[in-house]
């Protein structure tokens, strides 16, 4: 690829990009949210169509105008979000947009149960065609959607962010599996922006920031240091210092929580725990573990159908959202734009929204506006939040900034406990820094802080305590300085409960 | 009233028979609207569909008999007029698709539109061609099945019927084969689901999206055509009488399953089937105890609203129902 630019109205996703693969290598390609490293793999898969610039392939310049021409010409790709149907079955998913031998009838589905057999066992990628896919692991999924790419005769598969949703025992898996598909002469593009798996999983790195190319490395040649600084333009602390914790009194008791699904199925299924203040207690696991269930419980979003929740002695259990804060929650949503936010409304309205209705922001039932935009300015100030103004639309900030607004405003309220779900998803390591950082400050402060996080590195660098979620159950707790990323990896997938020929009593 | 009658054998036979005949037009626009939801697009504006149907259906019939060319068209004129039923309903479907598909419209509003379109326009062909309300055309021979016709009861409730009836039956067994055994109803369902998945697939949405539109439309439009050519033979204002958005929801009640469509339809059907009965029965011994006749005219609407009921909070709607696809926007 050759001097890709790619435009959308507002910002220039590539400015100029050049990109080489070669025959039976893994290639990372490297960068923060925003970089362009997937709008760079979408022009490469005919998905956009590039404003300047030249592919080659195979020494030929070709011109995709859809994924359909793409993959006639050996290209694959792994979507982040996977592209596959879920009430279809696998050989359903993997047959769709595929001529079959017998057209406008489906081919037999024991021929193509048999291909798909015979394509799995040569790459080592066990899978049952006949399952439909909304019953399969994310790892399962991902599986599938590498095997459809390889039915359609792919050459050159691209993996946009294969693992930030898998498990440290799937992560494991893929690799070999990368390792094997590249034995057998396919070529990898590896988008990622996870140092440590980039420098385990590559051969070459490119890294992208503002849409260029900052450099191309081999992967034996460089460190996760020096590809952080390419990154993200200067040095980066990648992981937080902490003092030991010093827990005192528990802030927030969970007992016996049960709940349901949106689907009204049990998701909590007798969950007990307590956080105390100045701690913070993780809470790891596999997405759809009950997490969100959990955390829309406690903030008084889902109703419990059976236990108890205390804040600062005060029973919650199935309060109003507003009861709950008045108790002393604060609430670092999940869905930061479902939840966290009005996009609509300005930075100033965001940051005073739960306190508005009250003095000094309303004297007499009028909005002070003077006094609400003052307050809106200090906090910008204090929390480094970048916007043109505090009357721009919050719809309009980067989501680290959206995320720095939302915890200047949580923090604000003077919470006793703070529930921070998914923290930092979808943000950029220097936005990610700055959360974590905050995040001790106040535990330090003496803040009990309930930490959800899918992203296992997060839960080890900042818990003090870690309990580990599955099927909505907490199967374990650990003592983060004794945490073994292994022995959490198993309890994640259920395959090891806390006890099971472990020492007891960690916690 | 005397409700004894209705207990008879004869009643109960010709009752039944009555109910399928009214299901035909009902059964062929849940067929059409199932595959149209299946592909993602939520066509509401089946009931403007199914009357341009029957007003295209109706003149083309009405003119092959007494226009110039009456003695060429002869016996083929229900079947042309059952064919421009189906055109009319394509034509009607193209708006849809452009609206929906192509300009991603929103799908609800574009649906109304195009009943209130279909309502006027019909209205106005008839009046262009008609001043007078009493046009009326010669409709379809009932077609008994050789031996089959012949069996006691059976034969008389499922063998002696016009063509149309026949052709529903086997075509929602086509609806079927062609969602669950066909690339093409594949590719119609993939995109329903997930049309993204799909496109990186290689499915062109917009195209399937446009097709699936278009066959759902033009089997609304033959059931609005059978309705004024083969069944009552004559056109009214309004006379589709809401069959539309019954279908709407009857693809519902039948969780989008081209088998369940027929059960749905047949319930509407018999309810119909039942309403018109009472009312002749009621006139009759008009006085004490008749109920009055729009009641009677609810029985249908009321049992749809039932079946919907008893099918409530099931989530079997295809998962894109009813968004447009924006291609690249996640």
């Amino acid at each position: 690829m050759r001097g890709i630019v790619k435009r959308f109205p507002g910002v220039v996703a590539n400015a100029g990009v050049d990109f080489d693969l070669l025959p039976g290598e893994i290639h990372a390609l490297l960068g923060e949210n925003g970089a362009g490293k997937t709008t760079l793999m979408n022009v490469l898969y005919g998905l956009y169509e590039p404003d300047a610039g030249e592919i080659w392939l195979y020494g030929k310049r070709v011109s995709f105008a859809s994924p359909r021409d793409a993959i006639a010409s050996g290209l694959g790709m792994v979507h982040q979000h996977f592209m596959l149907i879920p009430p279809f079955t696998v050989a359903e998913n993997i047959i769709l947009g595929q001529r079959s031998p017998r057209e406008p009838l489906l081919e037999d589905r024991s021929s193509v149960y048999e291909r798909l057999l015979a394509l799995s066992e040569r790459y080592g990628l066990a899978i049952q065609p006949d399952a439909e896919v909304w019953t399969l692991s994310v790892g399962e999924q991902q599986r599938v959607e590498i095997l459809k790419a390889l039915y359609r005769g792919a050459e050159v598969l691209i993996l946009d962010e294969p693992t930030a949703v898998l498990t440290p025992q799937e992560v494991e898996e893929l690799l070999a599996i990368l390792h094997r598909l590249v034995d057998e002469g396919k070529s990898i593009i590896f988008i990622s922006h996870k140092l440590d798996e980039v420098l385990a999983a590559s051969d070459r790195i490119t890294v992208l920031r503002d849409g260029k190319v900052v450099d191309t490395v081999d992967a034996s040649a460089t460190n996760k240091k020096a590809l952080a600084r390419m990154m993200v333009g200067r040095e980066v602390v990648l992981r937080v210092s902490k003092k030991p914790a010093n827990p005192r009194e528990p802030r927030l008791i969970v007992r016996e929580l049960r709940a349901n699904s949106d689907r009204g199925l049990p998701a909590l299924r007798g969950v007990s725990f307590e956080v105390r203040a100045g701690e913070i207690f993780g809470i790891a696991g596999v997405a759809g573990n009950g997490q969100s269930e959990l955390e829309e419980v406690i903030a008084g979003l889902r109703r419990a159908t059976a236990g108890q929740v205390i804040i600062c002695d005060k029973d919650t259990t199935n309060c109003s959202p507003r009861e709950v804060g008045q108790a002393g929650l604060a609430h670092i949503p999940s869905d930061r734009y479902r939840r966290g936010l009005l996009k609509d409304f300005s930075v100033a309205d965001n940051l005073v929204l739960q306190r508005v209705s009250s003095p000094p922001f309303t004297v007499h039932g009028v909005l002070r506006r003077d006094v609400i935009r003052q307050e809106a300015q200090r906090l910008v100030r204090e929390f480094d939040v970048r916007t043109p103004s505090v009357d721009t639309p919050a719809g309009k900030l980067s989501g680290g900034n959206a995320q720095k607004m939302i915890l200047a405003r949580e923090l604000a309220r003077n919470p006793r406990v703070l529930l921070a779900a998914q923290p930092t998803r979808g943000l950029d390591v220097s936005a990610i820094e700055y959360v974590h950082r905050r995040l001790i400050e106040q535990r330090d402060a003496g803040l009990a802080i309930l930490l959800i996080s899918t992203e296992l590195e997060e839960i080890l660098t900042l818990s003090d305590r870690i309990g580990v979620m599955y099927e909505g159950e907490i199967v374990g707790v650990v003592d983060a300085r004794e945490a073994n990323i292994n022995e959490i990896g198993l309890m994640m997938t259920g395959s090891k409960r806390q006890g099971d020929d472990v020492k007891e009593g960690a916690a | 009233m005397n409700w004894s009658l209705i207990l008879q054998w004869s009643f109960l036979i010709a009752l039944v028979t009555a109910g399928i005949r009214l299901a035909v037009p009902v059964v062929l626009a849940v067929l059409g609207e199932i595959i149209t939801e299946r592909s993602g697009v939520l066509n509401l504006g089946l009931e403007g569909v199914m009357i341009m149907g029957s007003v295209a259906g109706f003149l083309t019939a009405y003119y092959l008999e007494n226009g110039p060319m009456a003695s060429a068209g002869g016996e083929w004129s229900a079947w042309l007029a059952l064919l421009a039923g189906m055109l009319s309903g394509v034509a009607m479907g193209l708006i849809m698709a452009v609206l929906s598909v192509t300009l991603r419209a929103d799908q609800v509003i574009s649906g109304v539109t195009l009943v209130v379109l279909g309502h006027g326009l019909a209205a106005y062909f008839y009046r262009q061609a008609f001043s007078s309300l009493t046009a009326r055309v010669s409709g379809m021979e009932a077609l008994p099945i050789p031996l089959l016709s012949r069996i006691p009861v059976v034969g008389e409730i499922l063998f002696n019927h016009d063509p149309t009836v026949y052709i529903t039956a086997l075509m929602v067994v086509a609806v079927w084969f062609l969602l669950f055994r066909t690339t093409w109803g594949l590719r119609i369902r993939s995109v329903g689901e997930n049309p993204a998945a799909a496109e990186t697939s290689g499915v062109n949405v917009g195209l399937v999206r446009y097709s699936a539109t278009l066959l759902g439309t033009a089997l609304a439009g033959l059931g609005g055509a059978v309705l004024t050519v083969v069944q009552l033979r004559l056109f009214r204002e309004g006379i589709t009488a809401g069959r539309g958005w019954i279908a709407v929801a009857l693809v519902i009640f039948a969780r989008w399953r081209p088998g369940l469509a027929l059960v749905g339809a047949l319930l509407f059907g018999l309810a119909d089937a039942l309403q018109y009965r009472i009312q002749a029965l009621s006139q009759v011994e008009r006085g004490v105890g008749a109920i009055p006749y729009e009641f009677l005219l609810m029985l249908p609407y009321i049992m749809t609203i039932l079946a919907l009921l008893y099918r409530s909070g099931r989530a079997d709607a295809p998962a894109a129902l009813g968004r447009p696809y924006v291609k690249g926007a996640d």
